[in-house]
């Protein structure tokens, strides 16, 4: 282990790392982070957090000031999405922490890897309402994967290795750890340990034998299988295996919205997202197949509209979760396995063959024909033409981060991801703000692509703050708003569910956005016919920095096609086309 | 909705009780009790919550508990055959001249009064709940003062060996 330290320091340029060495709580923290291979640190700080503040002071690490701990936490978590590496937030106590909540929840359902450090108020003032003391630790309870409230230095380097540990193992989440100040302050001989030895816990998964058997069979005899590959495939970094399996067997392939990545959708075997807002073919392949394969997906009410009875009505389904809590949840299923994406599909692949799919195949190419998802062009800008011209522009490689909305579905409809972890979005939650600040996390660590925070004018004033920064640490974010001066999807629920009565949903007060990105030193350009909208669009690509633009959009443009909740998907609406 | 028992065997650590119960709550189900005490095991400790809910709705409680870092196991002792205990604390409204009555009435309960005061008395009864719920049928014509119930503590009963059960 010495020598791996030794050899660690080395690399790092860091002097002196090795144990036994007395140090505060925060230099054994910032030491810890350094062993975990932690290179960006996102954060904000404050009082209770000034102990390890001023050792970073002198760290190696490299630290993201942002304009909001909210900002920070959305950003740690689009690090994390784009490279599958754990993101590092810190915070101060109370309201430096309770800021961080939206994004652990967002973290939560989406499973991504955080670790979440927070300041407290000294031990001796917990529990007496100091300045600037919340119980963070109980705040986030629900919506964390395991916490952490450190009461004693010396337990600060198992825990740090621990809470590592268990958010990139098994099913990934955020864990929170809560530093009191005076065990910041606190001394203690530094150690790391190798190894984790957590009880009862279930890491990684692998599945049985029989269980893959199971899996087999079920698809030996399918006709007309399909599989409904989720963002488990992505977090598993099973996309090869999951490309390898659809073409070996020849069965068709739908993305989840989380899963859109990881089965390139220009794949002939791809049948894009399903659900609500999802492709007439998926939907349709979902009701008529005889064998659904859930690989890392998990049958949410988004998809099976709550009519989880009525989901795949002709299908036997084969449901692949890391979690077992996942198997048998909302979907009545014929064969569970409990294990990860990849290394059940490294297992299963060799002993699959092809199935007999032309025939369902060819049935699902002629919807695709019939039934694309489509708009209208017109006078007006396009909110769809818009994200088909991002799509053309960059083919398909460039990282996309979005809100939640109408912009949020047109990107997972007209935007055909090639690559895992190239769609970064919240898609559990459905957290508003969330697109921009992922983007500042998904350029921080691919520097050289080209990352695109497609956002709505609503989403992106909830965190648009965050652009102070984008200068300040050279990140050339190209954010492309989508603007339609209200909230679009409310405006089409408002109009589809609640007879035209639009309560609360005008934007038109909003600031002049290139005059906003002008005001923080980034480059603003506006749009609002095609042309104009190719012309910008060509100018902020070749522009070597931040870029901001405002796409002025058709206003009443609504996400066609659509299944209202509580109906199943043979009873979509296609829309006004 | 059928009733379960589950124990849980978790970390005897600060927070551990909150992460239970919290989920129950999240998951949507009630506790209808809970004790909690020290198990075989130095650092663990053993949870017995009861509470209801189909087999299906159960068996994800349980996968959930499973997922929670400080639980380390979880059964639920419905199951299979278990043995179940409460005790029970009454303060009934008597006086002493009602002594040998009241002690009659006990008795079949192997309930024991323990302690007596000029205007109440308390028993202290163990047994299983509808056992519990039995004795206090009979004592509400006293008028029940006070009482405190522990919550089921259970176990699953040792397994007899099939060829000793064909003997």
């Amino acid at each position: 282990m010495s020598v791996e330290i030794a050899e660690l320091e080395a690399k790092r340029g860091v002097p002196n790392l090795g144990f036994g060495e007395e140090l505060t709580g925060a230099e054994t923290l910032l030491r810890c982070l350094i062993l975990e291979g932690v290179e960006y640190v996102f954060g904000y700080p404050g009082g209770a957090v000034l102990p390890i503040y001023d050792s970073l002071y002198y760290s190696h690490l490299k630290h993201v000031l942002t304009r909001h701990e909210q900002g920070a936490i959305h950003a740690a978590d689009g690090y994390a999405r784009a490279t599958g590496k754990p993101g590092v937030v810190m915070a101060t106590s109370g309201p430096g922490a309770t800021n961080l909540v939206t994004g652990i929840a967002t973290a939560q359902m989406d499973s991504v890897p955080l670790v979440c450090i927070t300041g407290n108020v000294p031990q001796s003032l917990v529990g007496t309402d100091a300045f600037q003391e919340a119980n963070i630790t109980g705040i986030t309870l629900p919506i964390t994967k395991h916490s952490y409230f450190v009461r004693d230095v010396r337990d600060l380097p198992r825990i740090v290795k621990e809470a590592f540990y268990i958010a990139t193992t098994g099913r990934p989440g955020p864990v929170l750890i809560d530093i009191p100040k005076d065990v910041s302050n606190a001394k203690a001989p530094f150690y790391y340990p190798e190894t984790v030895k957590i009880r009862g816990y279930q890491d990684t998964l692998v599945p049985q034998d029989e269980e893959v058997e199971a899996f087999l069979a079920a698809i030996r005899k399918a006709k007309k299988p399909v599989i409904l590959a989720g963002g488990g495939v992505i977090s598993a970094g099973a996309d090869r295996e999951l490309l390898a399996f659809a073409e070996k067997t020849r069965i068709p392939v739908i993305n989840t919205f989380m899963g859109l990545g990881g089965f390139p959708g220009t794949h002939e075997l791809a049948l894009g997202m399903p659900g609500m807002h999802g492709s007439y073919t998926a939907n349709q392949a979902l009701l008529q197949a005889d064998c659904v394969i859930g690989l890392g997906a998990r049958f949410d009410d988004r998809i099976t509209m709550g009519r989880t009875k009525e989901f795949a009505p002709n299908a036997r389904i084969v449901h692949v979760d890391i979690d077992p809590a996942e198997l048998g949840k909302n979907v009545e299923t014929a064969v569970t396995v409990a294990g990860d994406v990849k290394s059940t599909l490294q297992k299963v692949l060799p002993l699959a063959q092809a199935c007999d799919t032309e025939a369902w195949i060819g049935q699902l190419k002629e919807w695709q024909q019939a039934y694309p998802f489509k708009y209208r062009k017109g006078a007006e800008l396009k909110p769809q033409e818009v994200i088909e011209m991002l799509f053309e522009t960059t083919q398909g490689d460039a990282i996309v981060t979005t809100d939640v909305g109408q912009h949020q579905m047109w990107v997972a409809q007209f935007y055909k991801f090639k690559h895992a972890r190239s769609l970064i979005s919240s898609g559990g939650l459905g957290t508003m703000g969330f697109g921009f600040p992922a983007a500042i996390g998904a350029q921080v660590a691919h520097p050289d692509r080209t990352v695109i925070a497609v956002v709505g004018d609503g989403g992106f004033q909830m965190t648009n703050q965050e652009l102070a920064i984008l200068n300040q640490y050279k990140l050339p974010v190209k954010v492309a708003i989508i603007n339609n001066q209200c909230l679009g999807m409310v405006r089409q629920w408002q109009e589809v569910f609640y007879d035209n009565r639009y309560s609360q949903i005008d934007l038109t007060c909003s600031p002049d956005f290139v005059k906003l990105a002008e005001a923080y030193g980034v480059k603003g350009l506006r749009a609002t016919t095609s042309e104009e909208a190719k012309a910008v669009w060509a100018e902020a690509l070749a522009y070597d920095g931040p870029v901001v633009i405002d796409f002025r959009v058709a206003p009443e443009e609504n996400v066609w096609p659509m299944v209202a909740p509580g109906h199943t998907l043979d009873q979509m609406v296609m829309g006004d086309e | 909705m059928q009733r379960h028992t589950i124990a849980i065997l978790v970390n005897d650590c600060p927070g551990v009780l909150t992460r239970v119960a919290n989920l129950f709550g999240q998951r949507g189900f009630n506790i209808d009790s809970i004790t909690v005490g020290s198990s075989e095991e130095a650092g663990l400790s053993r949870m017995i919550i009861t509470t209801s809910g189909d087999d299906q709705k159960i068996d994800q409680l349980m996968k959930q508990l499973n997922k929670l870092i400080d639980v380390i196991s979880v059964t639920n002792l419905s199951k299979n055959p278990y043995v179940s205990r409460e005790l029970a604390l009454i303060k009934v409204n008597a006086t002493p001249s009602q002594l040998v009555e009241l002690n009659s009435i006990v008795e079949p309960f192997r309930a024991t009064i323990v302690d007596v005061g000029p205007a109440s008395l308390i028993i202290q009864v163990t047994g299983d709940s509808e056992k519990i719920d039995a004795l206090l049928v009979l004592l509400q014509s006293y008028g029940i003062l006070e009482l405190t119930r522990t919550g089921s503590m259970a176990m699953a009963r040792s397994v007899v060996p099939a060829a000793a059960m064909a003997n």
